[in-house]
């Protein structure tokens, strides 16, 4: 469900199919609901080792993320700290994902490559950057570990399921078309890269 | 007062300062940051600024790490030579960051080469990393402590380039490393340059750059100037905050230099992220100390 409050856009999991294809790259969105995390690991058990992901993800949220869980006196888990891990890491192995799980909401830190973008297309589903670095904030927006799966593979690598309110600001820079906004950022740093050599260099010449 | 309770005061007060550091940010950084929030107008840039501020608060009022990624410990210590505790040092600060690691909590990073676990504690071998220079004549103790992040370590880079490439080999080098690495480290970045003779002695300077405060200048107006256009330069090329476009790039830019082989042209880059966290304390010789990174930092809080 879509739906825009105080200006802000807010999607609630889990998403449908036409949900994801109204946003496009660029938009800044918040997310409420279920979501799991998930890295290197999980992807490698799910791909190339065939396993079955414990829980159905159909329709939601995935973050690349290793969050640091401390236990509490009742028995259960809260998050202490929490950040988006780089994305890129998980490139190799997100087309398959996406295929077999149907997740359709990906967050991370930086961009994704081509393939991921392919699937983002294909299957309807997008991949946003979480502003790294705010692990408190981002902590506050976990409102409970609703389920702890994979815990053999440590904390960091384990899949977290958790219930989340106002997670964002959420930048889409992979699109259901399949638009790569980092990517299109990147030429445009390298392009202005060019043009900022030549001038610092114009400038140094009579300083040295 | 005995020598282990002077031992006590470098291992409290240091431990006390790193779980500081790593919740507040120290104050150049700060302003800094505010300056550039001021300055932007992309809604999505300022989106993210405002995010930063608010984690800022968060984690002051919670007591809690700024980031997840605590990072690997380094020092810097300038020591006088008359410095009473001068043989202690390197045992102390190796225990402060233990006790730093366990109180705060702080994550463990340090994972030893080779035999590749993880310590638990944040030491290993070479782990904190520590780097001295010994003030002549002084009965004081300088101690600067950061918190390198791994996705900002990530990107740097040294070489040593042919001195025909010049000032303009230095600026692609640097330039290069930003437009691909840049975008990932978590900007806005502080962006330390070393020029040295060889990768290692370009490669410690341009740490020792991070050292510097934000908005701080070389001595050398040559240099001076070259920070400058290097700053405007990539501000200039929009990376913004996190990479997704805006108005700066970098907090700054700050070089170090030394001499060098008249063959050789070595230069070295390193990287700071946006929760750029080091700090810097002086102790006297009776150990009273100051700190002007950290305004709010006081001990027994
Ligand atoms: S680069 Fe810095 S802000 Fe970003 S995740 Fe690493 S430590 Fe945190």
């Amino acid at each position: 469900m879509k739906k825009i409050i105080n200006g802000k856009t807010i999607l609630t999991a889990p998403f449908t199919e036409e949900d994801i294809r109204t946003l496009h790259a660029g938009d800044v969105i918040y997310i409420d609901g279920e979501i799991v995390t998930g890295r290197d690991d999980v992807h490698i058990r799910v791909i190339k080792e065939g396993m079955t992901l414990p829980v159905d993800i159909r329709g939601m949220a995935l973050m690349h993320a290793g969050p640091i869980v401390a236990g509490t006196d009742e028995g259960r888990f809260r998050v202490i700290a929490i950040g988006p891990t780089t994305s890129m890491r998980m490139e190799k192995l997100e087309y398959d994902f996406i295929k077999q799980t149907g997740v359709r909401l990906i967050i991370g830190k930086g961009g994704m490559g081509s393939r991921t973008a392919e699937a983002c297309r294909e299957f309807g589903a997008v991949h946003c950057v979480l502003p790294a670095g705010n692990a408190v904030v981002t902590a506050s927006c976990v409102e409970e570990i609703t389920g702890a799966e994979w815990l053999d593979l440590g904390m960091a690598e384990a899949l977290w399921r958790m219930r989340v309110k106002g997670l964002g600001p959420l930048i889409v820079t992979i699109d259901s078309s399949g638009r790569n906004l980092f990517e299109e950022k990147k030429q445009e740093y390298k392009k202005r890269r060019d043009e900022q050599i030549e001038e610092i260099s114009r400038r140094l010449g009579p300083l040295l | 007062m005995t020598v282990k309770e002077k031992q006590k005061i470098i291992n409290d007060t240091i431990a006390a300062f790193i779980n500081y550091i790593a919740v507040h940010l120290p104050d150049d950084v700060v302003s800094r940051l505010e300056e550039l929030r001021a300055a932007e107008n992309d809604p999505a840039a300022l989106s993210i600024y405002d995010m930063m501020f608010e984690n800022m608060r968060l984690a002051a009022e919670l007591n809690r790490p700024s980031c997840q990624d605590t990072g690997f410990v380094q020092f810097r210590i300038e020591c006088g030579s008359r410095f009473p505790m001068i043989h202690y040092l390197e045992d102390l600060l190796r225990n402060a960051v233990i006790k730093a690691t366990h109180e705060t909590p702080l994550r463990p990073n340090a994972v030893e080469t080779f035999d590749e676990y993880n310590t638990g504690d944040n030491t290993g071998t070479g782990a904190p990393s520590i780097s001295w220079s010994i003030i002549p004549d002084w009965d004081g103790c300088a101690i600067s402590t950061y918190l390198a992040g791994g996705g900002c370590s990530l990107p740097g880079h040294a070489a040593v380039l042919m001195p025909g490439e010049g000032y303009e080999g230095v600026v692609k080098f640097v330039l290069d490393r930003i437009a691909e690495y840049g975008p990932n480290a978590c900007p806005p970045l502080l962006v330390g340059v070393g020029i040295a003779n060889s990768v290692d002695t370009a490669a410690q300077l341009s740490k020792k750059a991070l050292f510097r405060p934000v908005g701080s200048h070389s001595p050398n107006a040559k240099a001076a100037e070259m920070e400058q256009l290097l700053e405007d330069g990539i501000n200039a090329m929009g990376i913004g905050p996190q990479g997704m476009g805006g108005k700066a790039s970098v907090m700054g830019v700050n070089i170090e230099s030394a001499a060098r082989h008249t063959a050789t042209l070595g230069v070295g880059v390193s990287f700071g992220c946006w929760t750029h966290r080091r700090g810097k304390i002086v102790f006297d010789r009776d150990l009273n100390f100051t700190t002007d990174t950290h305004s709010g930092f006081t001990i027994g809080q």
